[in-house]
Formats: structure tokens, C-alpha cells, sequence
């Protein structure tokens, strides 16, 4: 179960830790991309944090989209249509919604996901940031359908979510700007598939703070 | 007229490649949506949406762009869009296809032979 106070609490959290491994993510990126990565994701919500007190009042489904829309126009790279779009998608996923179950929770995560794909025209296994979200997510059903808390699900999707970041260090790039440098992408790890588990280190957090 | 929309992940690029352009086609609709708002390097969706609107005058809209994000952004754009005229991206070289497709445009042509030629700005030979 996920409440707004949470959903927003996980902005925050995931903003400071875009703020705080802004230099880290773009020192991944300047080795195999353009060196913007943490630049980019720390400028984008850094904006959505000045905007949160325009939208905080609304209903989860029109705080997420309003993220995803925040984003798409001020990261200025690649991730911005790609977590703008997972960010629509989840708030179109939970339209209406007061409170998310853990069903709806994962309903979310999932459109997320399609989103992703569908805009990054990508699969699972070319060094992106569906190299943790996708095995986070899959971790996150298989917890819930084990009958675990969200909590602990959390905790295994961040997990999992690690291991697909170091999965990244052993593949080629075939999707982005790293692409260009084919097999001397390999032994770094993926910018966008670290961002991305730290999203799931902030919802965990968040859902540990909250006790769920 | 077809109007014309540079995205490029630098402002001045975008700009300079509208400027090379309306010196062959003073009338042109074209639309430089290069950078973010402050100028720095990237693709602002907002930016891209902006310039189809400006220049959209009934008769379609062609977007050229760089690389990487300039075609998700565009993608985007175009899905936020509501209503106005078709709107399509293309794949061809951002400076040689704005100058191409804004003559091209400027002529009075048809959508489809601005699309046309701007596909073919591709195999240009340059020499």
C-alpha cells in the first residue's frame, strides 16, 4: 500500500538523491555517453521540487503526471522523455486513486515500464535503464505474490534492481550514445540503470520510513 | 505553406541552421527549437511543442533532428500536440535537410514532396 504522503515523500527522497549523486551518475556518463547524466536528472528535479507546491494538493495520478511533464522539459537529455514518460504512465495507471494498493502499486511500475520501452524503442539487455527496473519490478511481483509486505518487496526489488546495474558492466551498449562505442562499453556500468535503482532505494526507504 | 521545426540538443545549431536557411528562403516557416530554456545544451519537449505551433499553418509540419533525445522529445511533442496539422519526423542531415525542405516548402509544395525531398537529402552527394 502506498498513501499521496508517501507517493510524495518518494519524490522528495529521489530528488535528494539525484541532487546528491549527481556528480557520481555523470562520471558513469562522461565514461560511456555524453557526461550529462547526474547534470540532467539533478537539474530536472531540482525543477520538479520548485514546482511540487503547485501540485502537491492534487491527486496521486495528477502529481505523477505532473513530474513526468516537469521532467520531459527541463532534464534535457534522453532521460527526460524517458522517466517523463514513466511518470505519466504511472499517474494514468492510478487515475482516480486515493490510496494505491500494492496491486496498483505494481500496476504503475508496470505501465512505467512500457513506457519506458515503448519510447526508448528497447529491450531488456542493451545496457539501459531496463536492466534494474525491469528484474526490480519482476522482483517486486514475485515478493507480493510470496505474500510478503511491500516493504520487504521493496527491499528485494532494490536488490534486484543492484544486480541488474552490475549486469550492465558485462554487456555492450547497443541503445544510446554509448552505443557508438561498442565493445569499450564494456566494465562500466549503465548511467541510467544506476539512476533508476536508486528510484527503487528511495521506495524502499519511503516504504521502511513508513512502516508498510 | 509546410512549416519546418530544427531540434537540436544545442540552441545555436538550431539557430544557425534556420539562419543558413532563410537566406536561400527568405518566406520560409521555420522554427529553431535547439537547447533548453536557458540556453543549455539538451531537448526541451516544451520548446519543440512551441515551435510546431508557430509554425503550422494548415499545411503540415516536418521535424528535423539531430540525435538521441532530439527524437523523443520530438516524439513527444507530437503526442501532446492536440488538433492542428499532421506532423512528421524526419530522418535526414539537420543542416542540408532545413535548407532543402524550407525551398522545397517555400515553393508552395505539397506535404508529401517536402517529406520527399527531404528523404532524399540523405544520399546528397556533396562532391
Amino acid at each position: 500500500m502506498a498513501t499521496k504522503a508517501e507517493v510524495l515523500d518518494f519524490i522528495r527522497v529521489y530528488a535528494d538523491k539525484m541532487a546528491e549523486h549527481r556528480q557520481e551518475l555523470t562520471d558513469f556518463d562522461q565514461a560511456i555517453g555524453d557526461g550529462d547524466h547526474g547534470i540532467n536528472m539533478s537539474r530536472g528535479f531540482k525543477a520538479v521540487m520548485e514546482k511540487l507546491p503547485t501540485f502537491e494538493e492534487k491527486n496521486i495520478d495528477d502529481i505523477l503526471k505532473a513530474v513526468g511533464m516537469t521532467l520531459v522539459s527541463t532534464v534535457g537529455g534522453a532521460s527526460g522523455p524517458l522517466y517523463g514518460t514513466a511518470f505519466m504512465k504511472a499517474g494514468a495507471a492510478v487515475k482516480g486513486k486515493v490510496e494505491l494498493s500494492d496491486q496498483d502499486v505494481i500496476l504503475a511500475f508496470e505501465e512505467a515500464v512500457g513506457g519506458i520501452q515503448f519510447r526508448g524503442k528497447a529491450v531488456q539487455g542493451e545496457k539501459t535503464i531496463l536492466d534494474s527496473m525491469i528484474p526490480a519490478i519482476n522482483a517486486i511481483k514475485t515478493s507480493i505474490t510470496a505474500g510478503k509486505s511491500m516493504t520487504d518487496a521493496l527491499v528485494d526489488a532494490e536488490a534486484a534492481a543492484w544486480d541488474g546495474v552490475e549486469y550492465t558492466k558485462t554487456i555492450i551498449a547497443t541503445k544510446g550514445r554509448a552505443s557508438y562505442l561498442g565493445e569499450r562499453s564494456i566494465g562500466h556500468q549503465d548511467p541510467g540503470a544506476t539512476s533508476m535503482a536508486y528510484a527503487f532505494q528511495a521506495a524502499k526507504e519511503v516504504a521502511l520510513k513508513a512502516g508498510n | 505553406m509546410v512549416g519546418i521545426v530544427v531540434v537540436s540538443h544545442s540552441q545555436k545549431i538550431a539557430e544557425g541552421a534556420v539562419e543558413l536557411a532563410k537566406q536561400m528562403a527568405a518566406e520560409a516557416r521555420i522554427a529553431a527549437a535547439g537547447g533548453m530554456e536557458d540556453g543549455s545544451i539538451g531537448t526541451d519537449v516544451s520548446k519543440i511543442l512551441a515551435g510546431i505551433e508557430a509554425v503550422d499553418q494548415g499545411d503540415g509540419v516536418v521535424i528535423l533532428v539531430d540525435l538521441g533525445s532530439a527524437v523523443m522529445s520530438s516524439e513527444m511533442a507530437i503526442e501532446m500536440r492536440e488538433g492542428g496539422s499532421q506532423v512528421k519526423i524526419i530522418d535526414t542531415p539537420i543542416v542540408e535537410g532545413t535548407i532543402f525542405g524550407s525551398v522545397e516548402a517555400s515553393i508552395g509544395s505539397s506535404f508529401d514532396e517536402v517529406v520527399e525531398v527531404l528523404a532524399s537529402a540523405k544520399a546528397y552527394k556533396k562532391f
